[in-house]
């Protein structure tokens, strides 16, 4: 019984008290929180100028000699500058002497493997779609991703036409992607052989957004000028 | 009964985890980011950089704290404070390179439940002093960062035909795509882990045949 009972006692002595294990995992916790929060603080700042600059990139590399960039939103009001508001966001984009060039929109469409986020240009001149540039996906290396180096499917977007019907309420012609080496019209997207899910995304991605926009965006592209005052605005470094 | 310390520092601290008990190539710890990162070099080399600083830091800290843990809490312990380490590497990464970001994932956060760390924390960082610990973090981040190097070149060799982004082989090189995929990660990994237990094997067959002729 003694034996029994001594070494029931010694286990319990040795054993943690709660309070013990609560503070340990309390205080590791704290510490934890507060590491995490003073890098999150010290990084936001570059994180966000990254951002930035990721997005500008992709803008001027949409839309050919381009300057100055500025937000827009169409929304059920009208057009109004930024891109806080609700609806279709797109940015300006304006070359050196202030002349609109084009405008960059944001689209996204199920690819082989997840979303393919990109952003497309459309000049209102040519009323085509000048090229596009992607903001993130994970297509996979070496098929999917040659949609950024294939020159002969990068050629379709040296001018894909985009031109809207006589009633100005959908394109005239839907912007598709066709089987690799069978394009016949302008406003098709000769897809890439071994990449034909991913390319048909692309073009996917570009035709909904722009059956969407380009509609709403014509009665207001006169209104359209670059203002140097605008907060919003950025020049390319 | 406190655990016995052995305080001295060997030059093996630091080379067990480069050679003799290398996380990827003899522990074969960390499989994870071991085949699904190492496409390429660059990509590599960030994520054992990576995981090398989280291993050392969350080491540092435990040994520093090892006599005060209670071991019924010592794992929830252990994974919070790797946990911590991993999301200062992620907001760290995003703010040197978004592109190199989105070019690991998901891979990232994943350090959190990568096995070679937590095995550290458990079997070295809570039994030795903070430099000890250092010393052995050092040589096991360096050995695993040398093995997805090692991987890492062969796939973008093969896969892409180039080196850190510069082309090798120019431009009438096929690449086998598969290298690049996952299947190429498990060749690959197949064939180093053939060739090092082959050297390991050849080592021990021609001490044993040395200590024969030495006892005959």
């Amino acid at each position: 019984m003694t034996d029994t009972e001594q070494a029931i006692n010694q286990v319990t002595v040795r054993q943690t008290s709660s309070f013990a294990m609560v503070a340990t995992l309390g205080i590791v916790a704290m510490l934890s929180g507060l590491l995490v929060v003073i890098t999150w603080q010290l990084t936001l700042e570059p994180i966000e100028e990254n951002k930035r600059i990721m997005i500008e990139k992709a803008i001027f590399q949409v839309i050919p000699n381009a300057q100055y960039r500025q937000s827009y939103t169409i929304t059920n009001a009208g057009l109004i500058p930024g891109d806080e508001g609700k609806g279709l966001a797109f940015f300006a984009v304006f070359d050196k002497t202030g002349k609109l060039r084009g405008i960059a929109v944001a689209s996204a469409a199920q690819g082989y493997a997840g979303m393919v986020n990109l952003l497309y240009g459309y000049d209102p001149q040519c009323e085509c779609i000048r090229g596009f540039s992607i903001i993130k996906m994970a297509e996979t290396p070496g098929l999917g991703d040659k949609i950024l180096s294939d020159e002969n499917f990068l050629a379709n977007f040296n001018a894909l036409d985009a031109q809207l019907n006589s009633e100005n309420s959908a394109l005239s012609n839907p912007i598709i992607s066709v089987k690799h080496g069978s394009k016949s019209n302008p406003w098709e997207v000769d897809a890439i052989s071994g990449a034909t899910i991913t390319s048909k995304a692309v073009a996917r991605a570009i035709n909904q957004s722009a059956q969407l926009i380009l509609p709403k965006l014509k009665p207001y592209l006169s209104q359209i000028k670059y203002t140097p005052a605008d907060p919003s605005d950025s020049k390319q470094e | 009964m406190p655990i016995k310390e052995d305080h001295t520092i060997t030059a093996d601290t630091f080379l067990d985890g480069i050679w003799k008990d290398n996380p990827v190539f003899i522990m074969l710890l960390g499989m994870c980011p071991v085949l699904a990162v190492t496409n390429s070099v660059i990509n590599a080399l960030a994520m054992g950089i990576a995981t090398t600083f989280v291993l050392i830091c969350s080491s540092i800290l435990i040994s520093l704290l090892r006599k005060l843990i209670p071991k019924e809490v010592r794992i929830a312990t252990y994974i919070v404070i790797i946990a911590t380490f991993v999301t200062i590497t992620d907001y760290v990464i995003q703010a040197i390179s978004l592109e190199l970001y989105n070019a690991l994932g998901a891979f990232i956060q994943l350090i959190v439940v990568n096995c070679m760390i937590l095995g550290r924390a458990e079997a070295y960082a809570s039994k030795n002093r903070p430099l000890k610990t250092v010393i052995n973090g050092l040589g096991m981040g360096l050995g695993f960062t040398i093995a997805l190097l090692c991987l890492g070149s062969v796939r973008e060799l093969l896969g892409s035909g180039s080196l850190l982004g510069f082309s090798i082989f120019g431009a009438q090189f096929q690449p086998w795509v598969v290298m690049i995929l996952p299947p190429g990660g498990f060749f690959v990994l197949g064939s180093w882990l053939l060739l090092f237990n082959w050297i390991r094997e050849h080592n021990k067959n021609k001490t044993q045949q040395l200590e024969q002729k030495g006892t005959s």
